[in-house]
């Protein structure tokens, strides 16, 4: 787990740093393309109807032909005489059902490419392996888990943020949320590799404990899933204010038509956030099993800690907030953001600024 | 928690006393108020963050007042320099734990009973439920009593509780499964009042102390010894045991082989002889900073380590009025050290010492002795002297780390002209005007300890984890309700008709539609449907556009 004793390997710990900082750069090429997505959103969910309306003349014809074929006089009668009333319908659905382009469960509905998303995607995956060789090769050149340090724990919480991203999409079709996701990701590793940057180093003796891989491991995993789930947040706001204005007859950013519906973005991001909370939980309790075993005391209220309760606090809020009246939906999608606004402060100015016992930051004084 | 808050809103009317307490009861374990308090929880939590709290240091609490004088008292008056012992933060937590009780015991009541009970009975109507679907057999097909009590055998085997109702003019049966989820809600909130508890238990019977031992020095485990102490409320002296330490030896290990990370400290080690009693054999046992000793449900932590310069100071007289280690307080990596050196016992005057102890002194370029390495390389004492009144015979406690310089004349600085004092490791210095001599003899290490005694620990932790894996059980076990239902139809086929119904979260309730359905058309021969309102069909946001169906 750690060996405070064998040298540092500082040649793989060069090329930890090179590749971590060629990682974030792809990582930035795939959020300008997710970007660019967005923009021309516009364009693709012309093209995208324009396919559903050929796919579904195709089957049409094919319907017909199959029909003439059977040349059956009666049925085929029947059939044309439908017609007129079943192309009325499709073209109804071609401009009203916003929900049409996108399911509603996030699955993959198989109607239309996306190329430039996809394109994003993949980028997204490059920078992902990138990512993953710069922070083994992290823990590799230290002899050690990864993250002793705030540089360690952004970059290494980027990277997981980047692993649950890329699982979901497997599974889910999450890409409308990639620029929020990417974007974060780029941020993260910005700040680790330009505010934060410490070389490849041994662990002072209060972090050589099996409890900082437990602890911090499953810390990192948790944030990775609220990161997420605030970015959905922030859409589900975005979502339901447009649906809205689209109530009052007025136009909206044509982009939100490759996103899911305010309470689809709220279904899911509740449950990802229970994962989240049950995670945090045991972040709450692992440390403070940790703090019994380095400190003797298992919750002294150090500035951490305040943060640590202040966040699960603000997460069960919200869970409480799914069954309450008048708390669901934007409130709740509120109650999410600041949970997570609450994680950023707690990584970043909590990290810099507070004293405390959790100050293995690693920042130059 | 508890959903009765609708009914409160609808009560306005006058109200006397007793409607009034009924009124604030429910208002009080309504979930809206757990939500609020909720938020006010963590509100509340962070001004303990932003302001320093007396718990952690009442001298920095006491320095902050004093340089905000205006915010300074008013803060205080607050309580905000002790926010988690304060009547806001703790009326606000306890008002929480209430209408915790008051939302879970009903909810707890309910459920035994819900268990105890059947699964309820069929509604009239299934189609109507938010998931369900028909299925009509051939001709070849069991009879409606036999595909229920197939039906019945399938949910059963797949963890429903089932009911049968084949009694009825059209047979049928309800199952419910998913009960471990209110129980893991129960248990989550009932733990955390264990926790709660427990961590007020501790508050009364625990102990804390902290104790300073230099390389070969003993302590042995009385009030007395300590060099501080913070007992519980109702800490009583005889519960200290009678064991005692010595500290061996010390060792740290600097890093030496990265440049960047030169001299950063990798290990701590303490060999410590420990005695459980006062006849018991010693005990060599090693303490490093995670991995702490534990003598009779004491636990004893090693929390910090420094440099013990041994001085000798002979007085005016020439007689020996102090010698032994001085500890001396690490002011940062390179162990640059405060020393305060006091020989109350010197004659004609007492004499006292300040200044800094360097275990790698290296000359700066302004003359001013730097430490370069934490590790000792050459150690130098460099200090000021001086004499008169140390202040110690008034019997008011003083801080052993401050000299007290008021009734005191300064007899070496660097800035009179008798200089200050630089003393190598061996080397003595004669003090100015006869008043004595300083030897510095040796350096030994010292450890800083904490022993804390804390009975309620184990009762927190076992609530803790009760209470995270209720958490799970009740946020991840899905609770259904499944009815299936078989009658004849007009041409004289068995017809099923099934409804799901999902308790809390819908989550994955299509895909226990998907099976069950599979399950059916496994074990009947099903007919092809006519109107398909079977998983496929349903819930889909957009209409299907089989043909006939577009007007």
């Amino acid at each position: 787990m750690f060996n405070p004793t064998a040298p540092v390997n500082e040649q793989l710990a060069l090329y930890s740093d090179l590749f971590m900082l060629i990682a974030a750069l792809v990582y930035a090429a795939s959020f300008i393309v997710f970007a660019v997505d967005m923009a021309v959103a516009s364009t693709t969910i012309k093209r995208l109807e324009e396919e559903l309306a050929t796919e579904r003349d195709l089957a049409r014809h094919a319907q017909r032909s199959a029909v003439s074929v059977g040349g059956r006089g009666g049925g085929s009668t029947a059939l044309l005489d439908r017609d007129p009333a079943d192309s009325a319908a499709l073209d109804r659905t071609g401009d009203g059902a916003e929900s049409d382009l996108v399911d509603e469960d996030m699955d993959y509905t198989g109607r239309g490419r996306r190329p430039i998303a996809n394109v994003a995607v993949a980028v997204l995956g490059i920078g992902w392996a990138l990512h993953a060789f710069a922070v083994v090769a992290r823990g590799l050149a230290s002899h050690r888990v990864p993250w002793g340090n705030l540089y360690e724990f952004m970059t290494t919480g980027a990277l997981l943020v980047t692993t649950v991203y890329l699982i979901f999409l497997f599974r889910k079709d999450l890409r409308f949320v990639g620029t929020f996701v990417t974007g974060l990701v780029v941020a993260m590793m910005c700040a680790a590799t330009m505010g934060f940057p410490t070389p490849v180093g041994h662990l002072q003796p209060p972090l050589q404990s099996p409890w900082l891989v437990i602890h911090v491991s499953i810390a990192v995993l948790a944030t990775a899933l609220f990161t997420l789930t605030a970015a959905m947040s922030i859409l589900q706001l975005v979502q339901s204010n447009a649906q809205s204005r689209m109530m009052q007859g007025k136009g909206t950013w044509s982009f939100l038509r490759l996103v899911p519906t305010a309470g689809a973005l709220e279904n899911w991001s509740y449950r990802i956030n229970a994962v989240g909370f049950v995670m945090w939980s045991f972040t709450l309790i692992a440390g403070a099993i940790w703090a019994e075993a380095a400190w003797g005391r298992y919750w002294n209220w150090d500035t951490k800690e305040v943060w640590t309760f202040v966040i699960w606090v603000v997460y069960a809020a919200y869970l409480h907030a799914r069954a309450t009246r008048g708390w669901t939906g934007n409130r709740s999608a509120w109650l999410s953001i600041i949970g997570f606004a609450c994680i950023v402060f707690n990584y970043t100015i909590v990290n810099m600024y507070f004293p405390g016992l959790h100050s293995y930051a690693g920042v130059p004084e | 928690m508890s959903t009765r808050a609708k009914k409160a809103e609808a009560a306005l009317p006058t109200l006397g006393a007793k409607e009034m307490a009924r009124w604030a009861w429910t208002q009080l374990t309504s979930m809206r108020t757990a939500l609020m308090l909720l938020l006010l929880l963590a509100v509340a939590a962070v001004p303990g963050s932003l302001v320093p709290q007396r718990r952690a240091g009442p001298e920095i609490v006491d320095q902050w007042i004093e340089d905000n004088p205006f915010w300074g008292p008013i803060l205080d008056f607050l309580q905000f320099f002790d926010v988690y012992t304060s009547v806001w933060f703790s009326a606000i937590y306890l008002l929480l734990f209430v209408s915790l009780v008051g939302c879970v015991v009903p909810r707890a009541i309910k459920h035994v009973k819900v268990m105890k009970s059947p699964p309820p009975r069929t509604p009239r109507r299934l189609s109507r439920l938010p998931e369900s679907g028909t299925v009509v057999l051939e001709e070849e097909g069991p009879a409606p009593e036999q595909a229920v009590a197939q039906a019945k055998a399938w949910l059963k085997k797949r963890g429903y509780r089932v009911a049968d109702h084949s009694d009825e003019r059209r047979p049928s049966v309800s199952a419910e499964r998913g009960y471990l989820r209110e129980i893991g809600n129960i248990v989550f909130h009932f733990s955390l009042i264990g926790v709660l508890v427990f961590m007020a238990y501790g508050g009364m019977t625990k102990y804390t102390g902290q104790k300073i031992l230099v390389e070969g020095e003993g302590f042995a485990n009385n009030l007395v010894a300590y060099d501080s102490f913070t007992p519980g409320t109702y800490f009583n002296a005889d519960q200290l045991k009678p064991f005692s330490l010595k500290l061996e030896s010390f060792d740290a290990v600097f890093e030496r082989q990265s440049e960047t990370h030169y001299g950063q400290p990798i290990d701590y080690t303490a060999r410590m002889e420990v005695r459980e009693g006062p006849g018991a054999e010693p005990a060599e046992e090693i303490l490093k900073v995670n991995s702490p000793l534990d003598v009779h449900g004491v636990r004893v932590y090693l929390v910090g380590n420094g440099y013990a310069p041994v001085v000798t100071i002979r007085d005016g007289e020439g007689d020996i009025a102090f010698q032994g280690p001085v500890v001396t307080r690490v002011q940062d990596q390179m162990y640059t050290s405060l020393a305060v050196i006091k020989a109350p016992d010197a004659t004609p005057d007492q004499l006292g010492f300040v200044g800094l102890f360097l275990p790698a002194a290296v000359e700066g370029e302004d003359g001013v002795a730097v430490s370069v390495d934490p590790e000792l390389l050459k150690p130098q004492l460099i200090l000021n002297s001086y004499y008169g009144d140390l202040g110690l015979d008034a019997g008011v406690p003083q801080n052993v780390y401050v000299l007290d310089t008021e009734n005191l004349t300064e007899l070496n600085s660097r800035t009179n002209s008798n200089g200050g004092i630089t003393l190598d490791e061996g080397q003595t210095y004669e003090l100015p005007d006869g008043k004595g001599s300083i030897s510095f003899d040796g350096v030994r290490r010292y450890v800083g300890l904490d022993l804390h005694y804390d009975p309620g620990k184990w009762g927190v932790g076992v609530f803790a984890a009760t209470a995270l894996i209720g958490l799970a059980v009740s946020l991840f076990v899905r609770r259904r309700r499944v009815w299936v239902r078989a009658d004849t139809d007009e041409a004289g086929r068995t017809r099923v008709e099934y409804a799901l119904l999902a308790r809390g979260e819908a989550t994955g309730l299509r895909a226990e539609n998907v099976a069950l359905r599979s399950a059916m058309e496994k074990m009947w021969p099903v007919t092809a449907p006519e109107s398909d309102n079977g998983p496929e069909g349903e819930g889909d946001p957009a209409p299907r556009h089989t043909p006939g169906s577009g007007v």
